[in-house]
């Protein structure tokens, strides 16, 4: 034991420490499940801040669902919109203050169902703000119900027999349709399931969040995610069954990376 | 100018940081008149055209939380569907404001002016124990008046303010004395003002700040609405506003508010040519309302008339703060029809002096 502890004090040592809490976490212990990919979101989130150093001039619009308390683990400004409402919320808050850099953190029931004319809208007026979609097929906090993106013949509470198009309609691909809009400047879809992964979007959301420093426009990442609660799944099993199966209907990748429209390239009957 | 172009001016003139809305009949001028000013030009102010009621009210709980000065007015069936963002700002203790310029209902109604929408936005109208501070301005000086005075009510007890206008008011043309142009907030007076609380970007030297209605603890909950409650005492304790006309000497009292009241006032001349000591209680505030005054007359006269565009609404208050010592009735029409002040006075002779 002694030579393990002796052995540790070696390794131990600031200069071989390659990940540390960022400062804009609180010492707040998170509530989420085991395999949940909130809290590696929210410390990719944390940790861009910091990198940036606007911690200052970071406002956070929370959403409802699991993450409702984001507000609690990242030390920023925050406000907690109602359900759907963030990119509303986000709208004002950015417009009144340009300098400010602005994100929503919203689910997929969120995001992609109660709040989808939102969402749509303030893609569409490329409103300059970050909005971080996290996409688990499911309503996680109200009890594992059937979301807008749940794969066909997936179960959920509300779909105890698997997801039937002809009777609950196809799963959306939301984030495809934002791609299309010319207020977005960048569009992408990641997910958090592999070390490989977590520095890919990480570095996605940095670009997001550049993006908007920048005043680019809007910049959507969706993060296709586990809910090993409500799939009934261990966080091994979640993963796996995430691969399989979620990725092929929402392959990761870039979708759009560019700029927002100019209004020149549109016709304009006004002149 | 007309009732609601002098909403947007007076907006302007008194420093309001942004304006979110939908466009809606009768109060569309609203949004026009703004964006014909171009205030973005002047004063800084950002007017946006949202793309539903639904998030103009969560536009305006955006700006309020950020501590900045923000106004949307719509009409009932848009009101309708910014309950929900009411309840919220309620109960986020956001400062804000919101023009009600109410037309007949249920549903879409006409476009015609009604009061139908007292119960909605007097008391409460979303989920939750909540209330807004109500103004029902009667001229179109009033509506000028009541912006700046809307705004003032709402930071000073952090609660979003509502003026509970009609169809008749929006779209009539009035003289009007404009306030003089006042600047906006700057971001220090902001910090000073709502720094405390609002999302102004954490600073190193103090907490985050948090604006949300949300509290997982029953405990915790109940004394959050116990500290809304108490608010709500305050305000009915210090914030009554109300007109009394020839209330002295009468037998009757007419208790009206908007465009009813003036409508009273024709009556109550009709009425004394014809012998009957007839006065007017107008409130001003709807919440907080003049319980206290109303209980006053109740000893004094013979019987009460509320004049009302809707089925009998405010009728309730007046009732419950008249506590059945005298009689109280109710005379109004719907569906976007104004009463003549002669039928107002055959329903005072027909209800409460022959009743």
């Amino acid at each position: 034991m002694t030579e393990i502890t002796e052995a540790l004090k070696n390794i131990i040592r600031p200069e071989n420490v390659v990940s540390q809490k960022s400062s804009v976490l609180t010492n707040e212990t998170m509530h989420y499940c085991p395999g949940c990919s909130h809290g590696v979101i929210h410390k990719i989130i944390a940790e861009i801040i910091d990198e940036m150093g606007i911690q200052e001039d970071t406002i956070g619009v929370a959403p409802v669902g699991c993450s409702v308390f984001a507000y609690n683990y990242i030390d920023i400004d925050w406000q907690e919109a109602a359900h759907g409402r963030a990119p509303a919320l986000g709208t004002a808050i950015n417009r009144l203050n340009p300098e400010k850099i602005v994100f929503t953190y919203q689910g997929d029931g969120d995001l992609a169902a109660i709040g989808t004319a939102e969402t749509l809208h303030a893609v569409n007026r490329g409103e300059n703000m970050v909005m971080v979609f996290v996409n688990n097929g499911i309503y996680g906090m109200t009890g594992g119900q059937m979301a807008p993106t749940t794969m066909q013949g997936q179960v959920t509470a509300t779909t105890p027999y698997g997801r039937n198009i002809d009777l609950h309609g196809y799963p959306l691909r939301i984030t495809e349709m934002l791609a299309q809009l010319p207020g977005a400047c960048y569009v992408t879809r990641q997910s958090v399931e592999t070390p490989a992964a977590v520095r890919k979007t990480k570095k996605a959301l940095r670009k997001a969040f550049e993006n908007t420093k920048n005043k680019q426009g809007t910049s959507f990442v969706e993060v296709v995610s586990t809910c090993s609660s409500g799939w009934k799944m261990t966080p091994e099993a979640s993963n796996n069954w995430m691969r399989d199966n979620m990725f092929p209907f929402y392959p990761l990748g870039v979708l759009k990376d560019g700029e927002k429209v100019k209004p020149e390239d549109l016709p304009n009957v006004g002149k | 100018m007309k009732g609601n172009e002098v909403i947007a001016e007076a907006a302007i003139r008194c420093g309001c940081d942004g304006y979110f809305g939908y466009p809606i009949t009768p109060q569309s001028e609203v949004m026009e008149t703004l964006m014909n000013s171009r205030p973005w030009e002047t004063t800084g102010m950002v007017v946006l055209q949202a793309e539903s009621e639904t998030a103009s009210i969560n536009m305006l709980y955006g700006g309020a939380g950020s501590g900045k000065k923000v106004m949307t007015s719509s009409s009932s069936p848009g009101i309708s569907l910014m309950t929900e963002g009411l309840s919220y700002l309620a109960g986020a203790e956001l400062p804000c404001l919101i023009l009600n310029v109410q037309r007949g209902g249920p549903g879409l109604g006409t476009i015609q002016p009604s009061q139908a929408d007292y119960f909605q936005c007097v008391k409460g109208g979303g989920h939750g124990d909540y209330k807004l501070i109500v103004l029902a301005p009667s001229s179109v000086q009033e509506m000028h008046d009541f912006v700046e005075l809307g705004f003032e009510l709402a930071f000073k007890y952090r609660n979003p303010a509502l003026i509970l206008s009609d169809g008749a008011i929006g779209q009539m043309m009035e003289k009007v004395n404009l306030a003089p142009q006042k600047p906006r907030w700057t971001d220090e007076e902001i910090q000073e003002i709502s720094g405390s609380w609002a999302t102004t970007g954490k600073s190193k030297d103090r907490k985050q700040n948090i604006v949300t209605s949300l509290e997982l603890d029953s405990e915790q909950m109940e004394q959050n609405n116990l500290k809304f409650q108490a608010k709500y005492k305050e305000i009915q304790e210090n914030e009554v506003r109300y007109e009394e006309i020839d209330c002295e000497d009468a037998d009757y009292i007419f208790v009206a508010f908007g465009s009813s009241a003036r409508i009273c006032q024709k009556s109550m001349q009709i009425a004394r040519d014809k012998g009957y000591k007839v006065g007017l209680l107008r409130p001003i505030t709807l919440f907080p309302f003049p319980t206290k005054q109303i209980a006053a007359l109740a000893d004094k006269v013979k019987g009460f008339l509320t004049v009302e565009l809707n089925a009998g609404q405010m009728v309730e208050d007046v009732r419950l703060a008249v506590n059945g010592k005298k009689p109280v009735e109710h005379f109004g029409r719907m569906g976007g029809i104004i009463p003549s002040p002669s039928e107002v006075v055959t329903a005072l002779e027909q209800k409460v002096i022959g009743g």
